[in-house]
C-alpha cells in the first residue's frame, strides 16, 4: 500500500509497514494507531498533521523506534529494526533522532548547553578529547543559528528562551549525524514571531545536509510552509486518512475529513478568513478511542457518508486518479474518482 | 458616547530581585460599547499583565504605579485603579467578567460544574438556588452543551473544547457588559477552536457585549475583532482597527508580526520570522526598543522612544518616526501584507 513519493529517488530510506499501536487504558485497549503505513526517503520533508487523539505522536515515536509496535513492522534500509541487535541496532539509534515539542521540558536545567551537547559526542566516541568535543559542539551551535557560540557554551537551560532552547535541542540530535529527524510539535511552543525560522532551520539541515524530516503537527499553515515541496499525511483517530503533495492537500483536499479542517482555519487576514466557505459536519461530537465507530471512523460526522457503505466498511488509503499522486481513505471520492473538496463544493 | 472602557497612561511593574520589571508602560486606549479589541503580541510583551490588571487581578509582585482604568457602567464612571475591594468584588463578574485558557486550571477540580456556577453566584450574593440552576442550564444552552450531562460533570470529565464552552457560560453568570478573554482557543484542535470562535462571534451578536480578546494567535484576531492594539515591550505601539491593521500596518512591529504568520489558503506570501528576540524589560534599550530588531532603524530612532502619533488613515496611531516609510513598503490595497513584500 505505501507508496514512495515520486520525487524520492530509489527505495525508501524508512518505512512503517501497516503499524499498529494499542494501550491498555482504564476501560479498555484503545488502538492508538491502526495499520499505518509510510515511506519515507532520503532527505525527504514529511508532515503529519491531526487533532488530539489521531495518533501522530506515537507514530512518531513508531518511526523514532522508541515505541515498538503492536503489529506491522518498522523498516530501516529495508530491514525490519525491531530484529536488529548489536552494532545494527545502534547505527540506527543515531540515525534517527526525536526533537520533543517542550523545549522547557526535553533539556536538563542542570546541564549547560556545553554539557548537553557534548555528552552524546563523548558517548558514541565522535570526539578525541575536550578540544575537539568543544570544536564540534561550537560548530553545531553554529549550525543551529546559535552565535557566536562561545556565548552560549555555558549557558544553563533557564538562561535560553524557548526558540534557542528548542535549537539546542536540535544541535542535540544532530551530535550523532543523523539521517531522519522526527520533530514532534517542535515549533508550538515557541512563539509565532520567531517559529518560521525554527522551521527554515530544519528545512535548512534537509537542503544541506540531507537528512529526511518527519514534521509532526496540529498546525495546518505550518505544514503547508514546511512541507511546501513534500507531503502531508493527515491522520484521524490512529487512520492514515490521505497523503498527498502539500500545495494538493491544501488547496484541493481529497478526504472530507481534511477538507474540513482546511475549512475550520482561521486566517491571519480579514478578508479572506470572513468570508471562507464553511464545511459542515453532522456532528461536533468525536468518537472516544474506546468505542470507535464501525466502518469509516469519521461516517458519524461526516457530510458525504453513505449509509450501508461508510458505516460497513472500512476504506482503504487508494490512489485517486488524478494529475497529481496522492492517495486518500474514502469510499466515496475513491468511487467518484474526484476529491471532497469538489463533492463538497 | 462614552467608551466603557478608557485606560489612560497605565503602568506596570514587577517587584524583582534584580529590580522592576516595567511590564506595562504608558498605556492608552479607549473601547466603544459593542467593539471586541484585539491585544496582540509576543510573550513577555505586556499583553497578559494588562489585561489582568483591568480587573485588578494582578499577582502580589505588581503594582500600577500611574494611570487610569475608567469603566462606565449604568451606574456611572469608576477608576477601577482605586475602586474598594468590595465594590470591585460586585464590580467582577457583573460588569466585567474574565475568560482564562481552558488548558489552565480555571476549575476547582473537586467540585462538578452545578457546584462552580452555584459558588460563584454564591459569591456575588446570589442565593435563589433555583433561580441559579435555570439561569446555568441556559447559559450552557446558549453554549450550546446539555446541560443535564455537563451540570453533573467533574472537570476532568470534560474536553478541551467542553470546558471553554463552560467558562465562557460561567463568564455570562451575572450578564457583565465586557468580556476579556486570555487566549480563548490555545490548545485547542482545530475543529474546537472555530466553534469557539462562531460561539464567540453569535454571542456578542445576540448579547451585545463588549470583548478584548488578548492573543498571539493573529488569524483569531483577523476573525473576531474590530480594532487591534499591538503591544511590544510593555507599550502600546500601534492601535487601528481590524482592516487598517491587516492592509495598512504603520508599525515595523505589526508589519513583522503579520509576515511572521504562514497560510493555508491563498499565497503563501514572503513568510519570515522577526530576527532577534524582546528586550530586558529591567534595562531597557535608549529610543525605540524595537531598534534592535527593525530593519527600518535609523540613528534618529534610538533618541528617545517615540510618541503613538496619528498616522495617514483615521483613528490610527503608531509608535514609530518611520511609519511613512512603512506606509511605502505595504501600499494601500487590501492586500495581505507577505504577499504584497512577496511581490514588491
Amino acid at each position: 500500500m505505501s507508496v514512495v513519493d515520486s520525487t524520492v529517488q530509489g527505495r525508501a530510506l524508512i518505512e512503517l509497514d501497516q503499524v499498529s499501536r494499542t494501550f491498555k487504558v482504564p476501560g479498555g485497549t484503545i488502538t492508538a494507531v491502526d495499520g499505518v503505513s509510510l515511506a519515507i526517503g532520503a532527505g525527504e520533508a514529511i508532515c503529519i498533521v491531526g487533532e488530539s487523539g489521531c495518533g501522530k505522536t506515537t507514530t512518531g515515536r513508531m518511526l523514532a523506534g522508541i515505541l515498538r509496535p503492536t503489529s506491522g513492522r518498522l523498516l530501516y534500509e529495508g530491514q525490519d529494526v525491531w530484529r536488529k541487535k548489536g552494532h545494527d541496532l545502534s547505527v540506527f539509534r543515531r540515525a534517527v533522532q526525536l526533537v520533543h515539542q517542550d523545549p522547557y521540558a526535553s533539556l536538563n536545567p542542570t546541564r549547560t548547553v556545553f554539557q548537553t551537547l557534548s555528552a552524546p559526542i563523548f558517548r558514541h566516541k565522535q570526539a578525541r578529547g575536550v578540544r575537539d568535543a568543544t570544536n564540534r559542539v561550537r560548530h553545531l551551535l553554529e549550525v543551529v543559528g546559535l552565535t557566536p557560540p562561545d556565548d552560549f557554551l555555558v549557558k544553563y537551560p533557564h538562561q535560553l528562551s524557548g526558540g534557542q532552547r528548542q535549537r539546542v535541542a536540535i544541535a542535540r540530535a544532530l551530535t550523532v549525524d543523523p539521517r531522519v529527524i522526527v520533530a514532534d510539535e517542535a515549533v508550538s511552543m515557541v512563539d509565532v514571531s520567531i517559529r518560521i525560522s525554527l522551521l527554515n532551520l530544519l528545512l535548512g539541515l534537509r537542503t544541506e545536509m540531507g537528512v529526511s524530516i518527519v514534521l509532526i503537527t496540529h498546525d495546518l499553515a505550518v505544514a503547508r510552509y514546511f512541507g511546501r515541496d513534500g507531503r502531508i499525511g493527515v491522520m484521524y483517530l490512529g487512520r492514515m486518512v490521505e497523503l498527498a503533495r502539500s500545495e494538493t492537500l491544501v488547496s484541493d483536499p481529497a478526504h472530507p475529513y481534511s477538507a474540513a479542517l482546511i475549512a475550520a482555519i482561521p486566517e491571519a487576514d480579514p478578508r479572506i478568513t470572513r468570508s471562507k466557505d464553511r464545511v459542515e459536519l453532522r456532528t461536533a461530537e468525536v468518537p472516544s478511542l474506546l468505542a470507535l465507530p464501525p466502518g469509516c471512523t469519521f461516517h458519524p460526522r461526516c457530510p458525504l457518508a453513505e449509509v450501508g457503505l461508510c458505516d460497513v466498511k472500512i476504506p482503504q488509503l487508494l490512489s485517486l486518479p488524478d494529475e497529481t499522486p496522492r492517495e486518500v481513505a474514502c469510499h466515496v471520492a475513491i468511487r467518484e474518482r474526484q476529491p471532497a473538496a469538489e463533492l463538497l463544493a | 458616547m462614552t467608551p466603557i472602557l478608557s485606560v489612560r497612561d497605565l503602568s506596570i511593574d514587577y517587584r524583582t530581585r534584580r529590580g522592576p520589571v516595567h511590564a506595562v508602560r504608558d498605556v492608552s486606549f479607549d473601547m466603544e460599547k459593542g467593539e471586541t479589541v484585539a491585544i496582540i503580541g509576543e510573550s513577555g510583551s505586556g499583553k497578559t499583565t494588562l489585561a489582568i490588571s483591568l480587573i485588578r487581578l494582578s499577582p502580589r509582585s505588581a503594582r500600577i504605579t500611574k494611570g487610569q482604568i475608567l469603566f462606565t457602567g449604568d451606574s456611572g464612571t469608576v477608576d477601577i485603579r482605586t475602586l474598594p475591594e468590595d465594590e470591585l468584588r460586585q464590580f467582577r463578574w457583573s460588569e466585567c467578567a474574565m475568560v482564562f485558557q481552558a488548558a489552565l486550571n480555571s476549575f476547582n477540580p473537586v467540585i462538578n460544574i452545578w457546584e462552580q456556577f452555584g459558588d460563584t453566584a454564591r459569591a456575588h450574593g446570589l442565593k435563589d438556588s433555583k433561580a441559579v440552576h435555570a439561569r446555568a442550564e441556559e447559559l450552557l444552552d446558549l453554549v450550546r452543551l446539555d446541560p443535564r450531562r455537563v451540570l453533573r460533570s467533574y472537570p476532568h470529565e470534560l474536553s478541551g473544547g467542553t470546558k471553554q464552552r463552560v467558562l465562557i457560560a460561567l463568564s455570562l453568570l451575572l450578564k457583565p457588559q465586557l468580556i476579556i478573554l486570555d487566549e480563548p482557543t490555545t490548545a485547542l484542535d482545530i475543529l474546537t477552536q472555530r466553534s469557539i470562535i462562531d460561539l464567540l462571534g453569535q454571542l456578542k451578536k445576540t448579547l451585545g457585549f463588549s470583548m478584548i480578546f488578548i492573543s498571539h494567535d493573529l488569524s483569531i484576531a483577523a476573525e473576531l475583532a474590530d480594532r487591534m492594539i499591538t503591544m511590544y515591550a510593555g507599550t502600546v505601539v500601534e492601535r487601528a482597527s481590524v482592516t487598517d491593521l491587516f492592509y495598512r500596518p504603520r508599525h515595523p512591529y505589526s508589519v513583522g508580526l503579520l509576515r511572521a504568520v504562514p497560510r493555508v489558503s491563498g499565497a503563501m506570501g514572503a513568510v519570515a520570522s522577526i530576527p532577534g528576540s524582546p528586550p530586558d524589560l529591567i534595562r531597557l534599550p535608549p529610543g525605540c526598543t524595537y531598534v534592535p530588531r527593525c530593519p527600518l532603524a535609523i540613528a534618529a530612532c534610538s533618541d528617545r522612544e517615540p510618541d503613538l502619533v496619528p498616522v495617514d488613515t483615521p483613528h490610527h496611531d503608531a509608535r514609530c518616526i518611520r511609519w511613512k516609510v512603512v506606509a511605502e513598503q505595504v501600499g494601500t490595497a487590501e492586500v495581505a501584507v507577505a504577499e504584497k513584500i512577496a511581490t514588491a
